[in-house]
């Protein structure tokens, strides 16, 4: 791959588009030069990663009556997967999600995404700001 | 949501027809599990072998599902699940909570 790819999606905040922005990070990971052992996967582990930063952005970030688009942007370099969600609501505390799997028993209904996330992703950090919060996902893939 | 219910040897067998649940569906299948059980279903399972994709609300609404089935001192167990959703109950190890079957018929055989 000669250049990056760099996409930048915007689409109404709403869990109806989750099918669409999964696709398109499959599309984008089939179209990714990366080794053998991870080009399998990325496709699968794009879309779910996707699914789970949308979903957060719009049940925990964005407010409930919220008309403010959902902004997705995906780079891939040689070197990384970076996937950042934009989110203008009042945001959470990443370091306050229990590390779901680990701590329980398996049975909780909710608080599992963020731990999907954090398996499949290297790192994943949630910056806020006054302005737009960023939920960004980081993974090599040298 | 395409969701059928056949009775099947005093089991409920729930046939979930989309190739996705997740954070846009879910509630419609929390909805039907609820359902079921107000009406006195107590061991269900609950065949996957459509959904190609699930999600961490897909599998919430299961995990709840099973606890309801477990208060009802009834079961709630799962067939056909496909790679994707295969590889996300391993992720969450949620696989060693559920009584998983490759088919509808080997998780009928395990009520016999």
């Amino acid at each position: 791959m000669k250049n990056d790819i760099d996409i930048d999606i915007r689409v109404p905040s709403h869990t109806r588009y989750l099918r669409m922005i999964g696709r398109i990070g499959e599309e984008v990971a089939r179209e990714t030069d990366c080794p053998e052992g991870i080009r399998e996967t990325l496709p699968s582990l794009l879309a779910i990663v996707l699914t789970e930063g949308v979903v957060n952005a719009i049940k925990h970030a964005h407010s409930a009556d919220s008309e403010e688009d959902l902004h997705v942007r995906i780079n891939v370099s040689k070197k990384d997967l970076v996937v950042r969600i934009y989110d203008n609501g009042i945001g959470f505390d990443l370091d306050a999600v229990p590390n779901h799997s680990l701590n329980s028993n398996g049975l909780e209904e909710k608080g599992r995404g963020i731990f999907i996330i954090r398996s499949l992703m290297d790192t994943v950090k949630y910056i806020r700001s006054n302005n737009t919060n960023v939920l960004e996902m980081r993974k090599s893939l040298a | 949501m395409d969701l059928k219910t056949e009775n099947m040897e005093g089991v409920a067998v729930l046939f979930v027809r989309e190739d996705r649940l997740d954070a846009n569906n879910s509630e419609e299948l929390k909805t039907e599990l609820r359902r079921l059980f107000d009406s006195g279903t107590k061991d269900l399972v609950i065949d996957l072998k459509e959904i190609h994709f699930i999600d961490s609300s897909g599998l919430g609404v299961l995990v709840s599902g099973y606890k309801n089935a477990s208060i009802l001192h009834g079961s709630l167990k799962l067939s056909n699940l496909q790679s994707q959703v295969k590889s996300m109950f391993e992720l969450t190890r949620l696989q060693r909570v559920f009584d998983i079957f490759t088919s509808v018929d080997d998780a009928l055989q395990s009520y016999r």
